[in-house]
């Protein structure tokens, strides 16, 4: 138990507040890291702590850190406690940070093991520990493999093997260098094919879907007609959290009207350019800005009226917007019925916000994300993802950096380790797998 | 009756015969031919990638393989020089002839070591204890413990073409039943096959067709502590030479001539040195193959083909040799062939090279299902030091896989097992920044000390050594090079950039372009050449090494978590079952160990950890 775990450990991320908790050796040096307020090295153990996190000079949230030094303590380590103000954005902002000074993921139930091997938990709850592991770690290889099929899983493994081959390509140089046939690995071969990997992996990163939802939080556009009611529905949404109603860039080019918190996830509501104006603008936004909303939105939520009938207009925007991220909400279901339509819809009114409870719903439906929050497990497997890509990328970093100053062989340490990371996400690393490889692809030998 | 004896005069047994002798054991070292003792019966080199290493480790540990190849080599190289210093490792072409008279004097002149030729068919055991070996004419010889390290010989067959000779290499004889006995004793027994190219006359050979291969100008010894004996200038040269189109077609044509392809060889073959045969079928698009030409000895005239094993028939043979560019004419002396022998499971073995169903009968080399003279070496002297630990009743030497490849070689072998002949290679080895050439006395002869395998002579050298390297970082960290404008233009000069301050000898040495050598005309640093060269490397490489450290001081931990030898698998619930079935034949050491057994997962290490501390209260 060398190193330092770190972990969410409350459930999820609704809520006033959420935890991170630290335990381990360089659990005060972490939070010295990133933490500004008091003087840590002074406070008493079981303090709690008012400060601020920061990211080198970003200020990232507002927190209570406690401190708890070891012996007594849950795990009989040194335990940090970062109490944050709850979403999952800026929870999982403080984790990375945490994760980025040195800190580890904590395996599932890994804080109750170590409280287990370093005698805090009674003997007699070994077995109930035993299949609290079990039970967890089968939950999260399940969840591991639904998270990353398709598409990703099949990215990254390809990217792994191309890694691979580059390997196998630099072991057969260093074991068999006098192989003049084989074609020699130089910097000029290698600086090509680590910018691609590298280029892969930061692809990766910004598409993975999950990566985004968790990092950015979730974009919703609300477009219609004027008069169909988008701004009632918006208010509704702010008013009802509380959220607060700013002009802040948001991760595209996008102005963020406002954002609420829904399950954890952070909401932005991306202006459309036109959802607040009175005038006839949707006429005016043409299919173009039409487009370009609907591609930088998570969800669009189109509003139809349902006491008019439907138009053109109405029915090529609903097309425009590609069946998963298309939710029709049917306003104004006090007014009498004049609205036809085919597809899937869900109808309500703002007068006395009937339907807006199912529109969130459908919200969480379309993004999967009771499948992500389903249990903090499923939450981790993505971050753990995240943190090896990145992980996987700092490698590669490392060996561009170093490749014109250093020999092969240090190369060679980062590139060994940018493959064992994306082997931890795809889960296909074997004994000696390398060494295949190598065989597979070059002819060498006595 | 002997402490030790040894079966097999190879290099594994001259390793564990010599050391064991020196820690003043009786020792009996058995072969079937004392001509044959330390005999090099495939290719005529000590030393290459990773081996090198091995051999520099075997050195520092107080064996002889290093020294005896510094006596008796006529070229030496440093490979991957320009590769980094972690993948360094140094080959020499050891005279066939040389090696094994050096050998062998240097184990007559033990006066506790005993050499008698015999053919050792069965051994003495008495509930799982070896008490002595059985030689073919029914002869009992008692001792404590038994080392075999038979080679090539158990059951041998030799395989031409169609034809197959049940005997060892040269012609000599094979042990017949000692494999069986041992299956009856209840080990498992495989089969393997390993093989070795013709032999060329050297005046049939037209070098002038062949491109030359030279030795380094740079001194070089795989010992720690003798100067270089040989002349840098007189080295004798080896060549490259590749096979043809022609080549090929004459492969393809007689494929099913071939022992491996015509179905008559059972055992399993190196991947990493396939025949010709395996060569041209698995690479079919390839158009030529590497080969090269290597002197054997000075003293006779026959030439290595390396490259070019074969269990093709003579005849063919003849076709393949003469179808290559300058051995157009070329005499065979000896054929090439491939040849099958019995191992042990290596999975039936300690750490410590002692078997797990037969107490005190340790093994080393080929038998444990490994290839290559240093592999060998390497295993006979921790067998040799070890059956001596064993006798006085001492923990057994278990090197790590982060203190020596040799540590890389034994886990693998218990650990994972094998499935065709083990060679090692420098990616088996996680560490292989922390396990380099320069470092090896380093890395262990503190251990040799401890275990009275290394003089005190020796382990002084070995503390003026890091006495010095103290020295040389502190003067390197305390003293700037003061910048003049003679000293900007040498900079100039040598296109290196120019520093923009004073700057310490320690970060200039960080600069991948300034050597000591270079830094020498500005401030003296007189030091012995492996000290200049320690630091340099460490001052260089300071971030890869801290980094690699940080990894493998991770590892210390669970190193030190031993299992109980009486641990019932089956005890503990929640195991996996393919993890508990593999924890049960293997019968991992340490919880590192387990965690490296291919099937054991993270979630049954915890398990496992929590069982232990639950039922042994073992941290």
């Amino acid at each position: 138990m060398e190193d330092t775990i770190c972990a969410i450990s409350t459930a999820k991320g609704v809520g006033a507040i959420s935890i991170i908790r630290i335990s381990g050796k360089d659990a005060f040096n972490i939070i010295k890291k990133i933490y500004k307020g008091k003087d840590l090295d002074k406070v008493l153990s079981n303090t709690i702590n008012y400060g601020y996190i920061y990211d080198k000079d970003e200020l990232i949230d507002e927190v209570l850190v406690s401190i708890l030094k070891a012996p007594k303590t849950y795990t009989m380590e040194d335990i940090v406690e970062i109490n944050s103000h709850g979403g999952i954005n800026t929870t999982n902002r403080i984790l990375e940070l945490v994760l980025e000074h040195g800190a580890r993921l904590a395996e599932p139930g890994e804080f109750t093991k170590r409280a287990f091997l370093n005698g805090r938990i009674d003997l007699t709850k070994a077995e109930a520990v035993n299949d609290l592991i079990n039970a967890k770690s089968n939950l999260a290889r399940r969840v591991a493999l639904n998270n990353i099929k398709g598409d990703l899983y099949n990215k990254i493994k390809a990217l792994r093997n191309d890694i691979g081959k580059l390997m196998a390509n630099i072991e057969v140089n260093i074991d068999y260098p006098e192989y003049e046939d084989i074609e020699v690995i130089t910097n000029e071969v290698l600086k090509p094919e680590l910018d691609k990997v590298k280029e892969e992996i930061n692809k990766i990163l910004k598409n993975t879907k999950n990566a985004k939802l968790i990092n950015n939080g979730i974009n919703i556009a609300l477009i219609g007609r004027p008069n169909t009611g988008k701004s009632s529905i918006l208010n509704k949404f702010l008013d009802e959290e509380k959220a607060i109603v700013t002009e802040i860039p948001g991760t595209t080019r996008d102005i963020v009207e406002g954002s609420m918190t829904l399950d954890g996830f952070e909401l932005n509501f991306i202006d459309t350019a036109g959802i607040r104006e009175t005038s006839d603008v949707v006429e005016k936004i043409g299919v173009e800005k039409s487009k370009k909303a609907i591609d930088s939105a998570d969800i669009v939520i189109v509003v139809l009226n349902n006491s008019e009938k439907l138009t053109k207009e109405d029915e090529e925007l609903i097309n425009l917007i590609p069946e998963n991220k298309r939710i029709i909400f049917v306003n104004k279901s006090d007014l009498p019925n004049k609205l036809e339509i085919k597809d899937n819809y869900i109808i309500g009114n703002t007068v006395n916000y009937d339907g807006i409870d199912n529109l969130k719903k459908a919200i969480k439906e379309k993004l999967n994300l009771d499948n992500i929050m389903l249990n903090d497990m499923t939450y981790m497997s993505n971050i753990r993802e995240i943190d090896l890509l990145k992980k996987a990328l700092d490698s590669i970093e490392s060996a561009l950096n170093n490749l014109y100053s250093m020999p092969i062989d240090m190369i060679e340490i980062d590139i060994t380790n940018a493959w064992n990371y994306l082997g931890e996400i795809t889960g296909e690393v074997y004994q000696d797998e390398l060494l295949d490889i190598l065989f597979s692809n070059f002819c060498v030998g006595k | 009756m002997y402490d030790v004896i040894v079966v097999g005069g190879g290099h594994a047994g001259c390793e564990a015969a010599n050391i064991s002798a020196k820690l003043r054991m009786k020792t009996l070292l058995l072969t079937m031919n004392k001509k044959n003792i330390a005999d090099m019966p495939c290719n005529p080199s000590i030393g290459g990638v990773a081996k090198g290493i091995i051999v520099r480790e075997i050195d520092a540990l107080g064996g002889l393989m290093g020294i005896v190849a510094d006596k008796s080599h006529f070229q030496i190289k440093m490979l991957n020089n320009s590769k980094g210093p972690a993948v360094r490792s140094l080959r020499c072409q050891a005279d066939k002839r040389v090696y094994p008279k050096v050998m062998l004097e240097y184990l007559e002149s033990n006066p506790n070591l005993e050499i008698k030729e015999g053919l050792v068919e069965d051994l003495i055991v008495e509930d799982n204890v070896v008490k002595g070996v059985i030689l073919s004419d029914n002869t009992k010889i008692t001792s404590k413990t038994v080392i075999l390290t038979t080679g090539t010989y158990l059951k041998a067959s030799i395989l031409v073409g169609s034809t197959k000779k049940d005997e060892g290499p040269h012609g000599e004889g094979r042990s017949n039943t000692l494999s069986d006995k041992l299956r009856e004793y209840g080990l498992e027994i495989i089969r393997l096959k390993t093989g070795t190219p013709p032999r060329i006359a050297k005046d049939s050979i037209d070098f002038s067709k062949l491109k030359e291969e030279l030795g380094d100008d740079t001194y070089y010894t795989f010992s720690h502590d003798i100067k270089p004996v040989y002349d840098i200038n007189n080295q004798q040269k080896c060549y490259l030479l590749y096979t043809n189109e022609n080549t090929h077609q004459i492969i393809r044509d007689n494929l099913t001539k071939s022992a491996m392809y015509g179905g008559y060889v059972t055992g399993t073959g190196p991947r990493y040195c396939p025949s010709i045969e395996d060569k041209i079928v698995r690479f079919s698009d390839k158009e030529r193959h590497q080969l090269f030409l290597e002197p054997e000895s000075i003293y006779y005239d026959e030439w290595y083909l390396q490259g070019f094993s074969t269990s093709m028939p003579t005849d063919v043979q003849e076709k393949l040799v003469h179808s290559l560019e300058g051995l157009e004419h070329a005499k065979i002396t000896k054929y090439a062939y491939a040849i099958e022998y019995d191992a042990i499971n290596p999975l039936q073995m300690y750490p410590s090279l002692e078997n797990k169903i037969i107490n005190n009968l340790f093994t080393a080399g080929q038998i444990n299902g490994t290839s290559g003279y240093e592999e060998a070496a390497g295993q006979g002297l921790i067998a040799g030091i070890n059956a001596v630990q064993k006798i006085l009743n001492n923990e057994p030497l278990i090197l790590k896989r982060n203190e020596a490849y040799i540590g890389v070689l034994i886990d693998d072998l218990v650990t994972k097992g094998i499935k065709d002949p083990y060679r090692m290679l420098t990616s088996r080895a996680e560490f292989r920044l922390i396990l380099r050439h320069d470092n090896a006395d380093l890395r262990l002869r503190d251990i040799a000390y401890k275990y009275h395998t290394i003089s005190s002579e020796q382990y002084k050298r070995l503390q003026d050594k890091k006495d010095n390297i103290i020295k040389l970082e502190e003067e390197i960290k305390n003293n700037k090079l003061v910048m003049n404008e003679d000293i900007k233009q040498d900079f100039i000069d040598n296109n290196y950039s120019i520093p923009l301050k004073n700057l310490t000898y320690e970060e200039l040495l960080k600069r991948p372009e300034i050597t000591f050598k270079f830094l020498n005309k500005y401030h003296e640093f007189n030091y012995p050449e492996d000290v200049l060269e320690q630091v340099e490397i460490l001052t260089k490489y300071e971030g890869y090494i801290n980094k690699a450290i940080k990894e493998s001081d991770k590892l210390k931990k669970i190193e030190e978590k031993e299992i109980p030898l009486d641990i019932d698998y089956s005890k503990i619930k929640n195991l996996a079952s393919e993890a508990r079935q593999k924890l049960s034949e293997i019968r991992p050491k340490t919880i590192a160990q387990a965690s490296r057994i291919s099937g054991v997962n993270p979630s049954d290490i915890t398990i496992l950890s929590i069982y232990l501390k639950k039922e042994y209260n073992n941290d």
